[in-house]
């Protein structure tokens, strides 16, 4: 019995071993970040010795940067970027998904199989026609275009109608009894039911909105209409080899959003495994 | 009762008819806006060239395939693309499956562990690049000098793509060790218990019990990963300078499109190298689709 819980202490401490390895391999760039953002570029280029603390801790590449963008501006476009394409994935998902999970009607196959279709090919595929289409319109440097590819989601309405299709009939039946319609089912039976499924869904959408690139840099080119992306990716050319600063920027950028992700791990990671887990 | 039940019955249908249309309107117009027709028009342009400063589309048939598969530089963006994904993906998995399973305990530290783990997937790609390429400096970089070593992990042509790779897996780990964990929390404890009344602990039942079991889910995360390491943009387009020698050893498919599409304006071209991506896509994920047959349990 004595050597079976020495066994598991050492099974035990070897996991714990292993975990703080995987961690500290997670961890090391951010701290790394962090570290570099605090040097002077000499401190961060110094290689005899190496330093790995900076002797000072200066905010000089911090003001270089706020100085040179725009970050309030930047912070504001990516929350508008967030909130619209959240806002418009769980309201059509939550209706459509009600009605594909839900309603038998005809065209409904035929509909979804749309759906399926769109989540089946590269996404790469609808790049070059929406960009055509924004651009028509006249709406390139908006937010409108960066919102544009994702004012509907065949992610979310498929995530949706699974959350649906999981509830039970008699609930339906019951309201259906009372003399509810179809709409007033949806509207305070059906759609309260799937809120995890909603939260979800827009914890999803809201970071894969914050770390799109490609979109952002296509449509948005103005210095003022940016997102925290793109404008990463646009001052890496002109800091070439001040780390400092570029990680200073890295780190203005990224800080929110890890703030938010510490705060409600639990609903992030939930959200993003159920949502991701459906698919 | 029949006959009262008819019209009942009909009206119930009309009026399903009717809300089932209004709640997925918006989204068939906007799926069909933005994502049906556009697969048309890009396979359509896809036999144009796109003339002088981006201007007037001139019908040129297969030229443009015909250029693609005589194109060296194609060939080797699909040669690049496939070794990051032949390390991003087993990597990526592996790793993911055996952190998920070491989590899914009772223990101390567990929920700290997973989101330390998990960071990763909520940090910009753009700033995510950025510090990793700072990193992989061969002159200044972390890597070098705290190992004492001399490789220059992103300009060298033969290793830069899997150093890619490498940034690719630390990115992505933290999301497959959550939709692994997510599976094994629905594989029923009593299993494990059978199989260790039977002997099989640890390492045994890990490939009797928990592999088979959580196959749907690893069969799934392959097929994401497999797509989504198929489009791998980000982290070469912020890594790679224009000027790095070791570009043409890493760019990939989507690199190309992103290139010819938008910075050179031959959306033609582009749309070209899309397409090919596209029934590449189809081809591996018909394949995976086969093979799932061999060893995924469903029951």
């Amino acid at each position: 019995m004595d050597s079976m819980e020495t066994k598991k202490k050492v099974v035990t401490a070897v996991i714990h071993i292993v975990l703080i390895l995987v961690s500290i391999t997670m961890l090391v760039p951010f701290l790394w970040m962090i570290l570099t953002a605090f040097k002077s570029v000499t401190e961060a280029t110094s290689v005899d010795p190496f330093v790995i603390f900076p002797k000072v801790w200066r905010t000089d590449a911090f003001k270089a940067v706020v100085n040179n963008m725009n970050f309030l501006l930047l912070y504001k476009n990516t929350l508008l970027l967030i909130f619209f394409r959240v806002v418009c994935a769980v309201v059509t998902a939550t209706m459509a998904g009600y009605a594909f999970g839900r309603l038998n009607f005809k065209g409904r196959d035929f509909c979804f199989s749309l759906v399926l279709i769109q989540m089946m090919v590269p996404v790469q595929i609808f790049i070059i026609p929406q960009y055509l289409m924004v651009s028509k319109m006249g709406m390139l440097n908006t937010i409108f275009a960066l919102v544009f590819p994702g004012m509907v989601t065949a992610f979310g309405t498929f995530l949706l109608r699974q959350g649906y299709m999981g509830l039970p009939n008699d609930l339906e039946e019951a309201a259906r009894l009372d003399g509810c319609n179809i709409g007033q089912t949806f509207l305070y039976i059906m759609a309260p039911l799937t809120r995890s499924s909603m939260v979800a869904l827009g914890i999803f959408t809201a970071v894969f909105a914050f770390k799109d690139l490609m979109w952002p840099m296509i449509v948005n080119t103005d210095k003022d209409m940016l997102v925290l992306s793109s404008a990463l990716a646009k001052m890496q050319g002109q800091y070439i080899s001040k780390f400092p600063e570029l990680m200073a920027a890295s780190l203005i950028a990224c800080v929110p959003m890890i703030i938010i992700y510490v705060i409600f791990q639990r609903q992030f990671i939930e959200g993003i495994a159920t949502s991701g887990g459906k698919l | 009762m029949a006959k009262r039940g008819k019209p009942a019955h009909t009206g119930r249908r009309r009026s399903e008819f009717l809300w089932g249309w209004l709640f997925i309107l918006p989204t068939v117009i906007g799926l069909i806006i933005l994502n049906i027709i556009p697969i048309f028009q890009t396979v359509y342009q896809s036999f144009f060239k796109t003339g002088d400063f981006g201007k007037g589309n001139i019908f040129i048939g297969f030229e443009n395939y015909t250029k693609v598969f005589g194109d060296a530089e194609i060939w080797q963006a699909l040669i690049n693309t496939f070794k990051y994904a032949i390390i991003e993906v087993p990597f990526s998995i592996i790793l993911a499956l055996v952190l998920a399973v070491l989590l899914n305990r009772k223990m101390k530290g567990r929920s700290v562990y997973r989101t330390v783990i998990f960071l990763p997937m909520v940090a910009a790609p753009a700033a995510v690049a950025m510090v990793w390429r700072w990193l992989f400096n061969s002159d200044f970089g972390l890597l070098n000098n705290i190992f004492h070593l001399n490789v220059k992990w992103i300009s060298d042509p033969k290793i830069a793509v899997y150093s890619i790779a490498v940034i690719g897996v630390w990115s992505i780990l933290g999301y497959n060790m959550v939709l692994f964990l997510s599976g094994l929390q629905e594989i029923p404890h009593d299993y494990y218990e059978a199989a260790e009344l039977d002997g099989a602990t640890g390492i045994k039942s890990f490939f009797h019990i928990t592999v088979p079991l959580l196959s749907p889910t690893i069969f799934f995360v392959l097929v994401t990963r497999v797509i989504g390491s198929l489009q791998v943009f980000d982290l070469i387009y912020m890594v790679m300078d224009k000027s790095n020698p070791a570009l043409e050893k890493t760019q990939s498919l989507v690199y190309l499109f992103y290139k010819y599409a938008f910075i050179n304006k031959n959306m033609g071209y582009g749309a070209t190298i899309v397409v090919v991506l596209l029934v590449i896509t189809m081809i591996i994920t018909a394949l995976q689709m086969i093979g799932q047959k061999k060893w995924v349990f469903y029951n």
